[in-house]
């Protein structure tokens, strides 16, 4: 009777573990949209207020600014800060890859070596964030 | 060392330290958080996106010197300040795969800092 038991089992623990790394792992995906719109809009930016209306792409990149703070809020609240941090360095990767294929930026072979290693450590970091 | 580019490395070591506590502020304020948008209006947090947004100000300050390969790693000095306040503020501990994992993520951050130049 009366309310639920609020016991958290190491199954609770784990699955909210988990969701929160998917969490920051959209919000890096976010975090690269907008830092691309971002460019694309600031390559048109002026310093008028009709301009800025109308500038879609910096509209675009704000606005997932904040779709991607409110991501990253959500799972710090059910993660560790020292596991879940480091991880939106995955965000250097997408920038990588997408200013490859959508502004068709020649690749570098240092970028790649960098994307490369960023992967492996967060997926080293995240099979640490434990207890 | 040019007097540019030390201008340049102080503001965005200053925006790594801005950004790192901008971390601890909205784990702080996300405790609150449930699923109405209003609970994500409360002092930490609004402290935290402030922080934020003043590192990266003085990030944007900073990467105008140019040298994005000196200045693109230092960005990532927040990782470690980050985790150090993680411990310090949150009592989180350290283990071995945390530590290896954040070594990979800086120096994969080096090398695409390399690339960028």
């Amino acid at each position: 009777m009366g309310s639920p038991a609020t016991v958290s089992t190491p199954q609770d623990d784990t699955a909210r573990r988990r969701r929160s790394i998917l969490l920051v792992f959209c919000c890096t995906v976010f975090g690269a949209a907008a830092q691309i719109f971002m460019k694309v809009g600031m390559e048109r930016f002026t310093f008028s207020l009709p301009a800025l209306l109308t500038n879609l792409p910096l509209i675009v990149g704000y606005a997932l600014y904040g779709v991607n703070t409110l991501l990253l809020v959500v799972a710090l609240r059910d993660g560790e800060l020292s596991m879940l941090y480091p991880i939106i360095a995955l965000t250097y990767v997408w920038v990588t890859l997408l200013s490859y294929t959508l502004l068709h930026e020649p690749p570098n072979p240092y970028k790649n070596i960098g994307i490369a290693t960023i992967v492996i450590g967060v997926a080293v970091l995240g099979r640490g964030g434990r207890k | 060392m040019n007097p540019v580019l030390l201008h340049s490395m102080l503001l965005v070591f200053a925006a790594s330290v801005v950004g790192s506590f901008g971390a601890v502020f909205l784990k702080f304020g996300s405790a609150t958080v449930g699923r109405s948008l209003t609970t994500f209006v409360n002092r930490n947090l609004i402290l935290g996106v402030t922080l934020y947004l003043g590192s990266s100000v003085f990030y944007a300050l900073g990467l105008k010197g140019g040298q994005v390969s000196v200045l693109y790693p230092m960005v990532s000095l927040g990782y470690i300040w980050t985790m150090v306040w993680s411990r310090i503020f949150f009592k989180e501990t350290f283990n071995r795969q945390k530590l290896v994992g954040l070594g990979l993520v800086l120096l994969g951050v080096v090398f695409v800092g390399l690339g960028s130049s």
